[in-house]
């Protein structure tokens, strides 16, 4: 495997996703409905990409104590809504997934 | 949330403050994924050189993945092109708060974007859409996120060498706490809500799609969906900028 070669390939992969439309749409005005539209960017993606993980950790639905990440999603939303705090979510609903792992 | 942020510095410190606990989540991801692309067959100047020129997590992540299994390179890059799609939206959405900015400024910015970054400045820009110093807000968190990823990428290279099967111990779950606790404190509308609903319905349902195209439906379904439910619940009206 040429790592020079695979690495400039990933590079370009990437960059080719993150900066044109930046160049494109940082020097004109988006329509308005759709500039309104980009406020639901953000918890669109998250949900997006945190939800299988948390239902479907091995590819299938897992709704039960047998899912770690399922029990430690549902405490650390209690904690995240309780306290607003990012750091605390993660270090508390972390913990609880780990003890999870190695209890049930 | 911030004091007056009302310097190019202060703006680069609260960028970089408000990305630390987002480093916390990130950090474990690095670590596997510098052990995890050891394993792989990767040499450690390889691995370290990934993470400083492309500098995206998961599609690294599944590069390793590929590399274990042979995979030829220009498939590799594909897949990375597909699992990073969705930064195109990041920066679609980023682009009008930072109108009228030259290249030099665009190149860095878009180059350092990840997903955490994005959150951060997203959030940022709409509760101070004005600010003249919200490029440096950007900066700081994506110069934080970039340093913190080189320094654990080299720790899961250096310890790489002593773990046996990284992925087995569930610190994967740190990226999904993490966005996670990212996700709850934004969901204050109707709209918003029913934006994550949807996106996060059709990803599980759309998981059967190959590389991560169904976050990509995902995600534009729920935008989709989010605008639809503004015209049913419309936003309180902010004071007009």
């Amino acid at each position: 495997m040429n790592e020079a070669l695979l690495i400039a390939g990933m590079a370009a992969a990437t960059m080719v996703s993150r900066i044109p439309l930046l160049l494109w749409l940082s020097n004109r005005q988006l329509p308005q409905g759709l500039f309104a539209a980009l406020r639901y960017v953000p918890p669109a993606v998250l949900a997006a990409i945190i939800l299988p993980p948390i239902f479907t950790p091995g590819g299938q639905l897992a709704l039960g104590l047998h899912n770690p990440a399922l029990g430690a999603s549902l405490v650390a939303v209690l904690v995240s809504w309780r306290t607003r705090s990012l750091l605390l979510t993660i270090v508390i609903g972390m913990a609880v997934y780990l003890l999870w792992r190695a209890y049930f | 949330m911030h004091k007056e942020i009302n310097s190019p510095r202060a703006a680069l410190l609260a960028g970089m403050r408000d990305t630390v606990p987002l480093l916390v989540g990130a950090a474990p991801f690095g670590l596997i994924f510098g052990a995890l692309a050891l394993a792989a067959g990767m040499s450690p100047l390889g691995v370290a050189a990934m993470s400083a020129f492309v500098f995206a997590g998961s599609s690294q992540f599944i590069a390793a993945g590929l590399i274990a299994a042979g995979t030829p390179i220009a498939v590799i890059a594909l897949t990375t092109l597909v699992v990073n799609l969705r930064h195109m939206l990041y920066s679609a959405t980023l682009a009008p708060k930072l109108q009228g900015l030259p290249l030099r400024w665009l190149l860095p910015l878009g180059f350092w974007l990840t997903d955490e970054s994005f959150v951060v400045a997203a959030k940022q820009f709409e509760e101070t859409p004005h600010n003249p110093h919200n490029r440096w807000y950007l900066l700081g968190s994506e110069i934080a996120m970039y340093a913190n990823w080189q320094l654990v990428t080299w720790i899961g290279i250096f310890a790489g060498s002593q773990i046996r099967d990284p992925q087995s111990w569930g610190l994967d779950f740190a990226m999904v706490v993490t966005f996670l606790g990212m996700l709850v404190p934004m969901l204050k509308d109707r709209p918003i809500w029913i934006a994550a609903l949807v996106a996060g319905a059709t990803a599980l349902l759309a998981q059967g799609l190959p590389n991560q195209l169904g976050l990509m439906l995902a995600a534009l379904l729920g935008v989709a969906a989010g605008a639809l439910a503004e015209r049913a619940w419309p936003l309180p009206k902010k004071e007009a900028a």
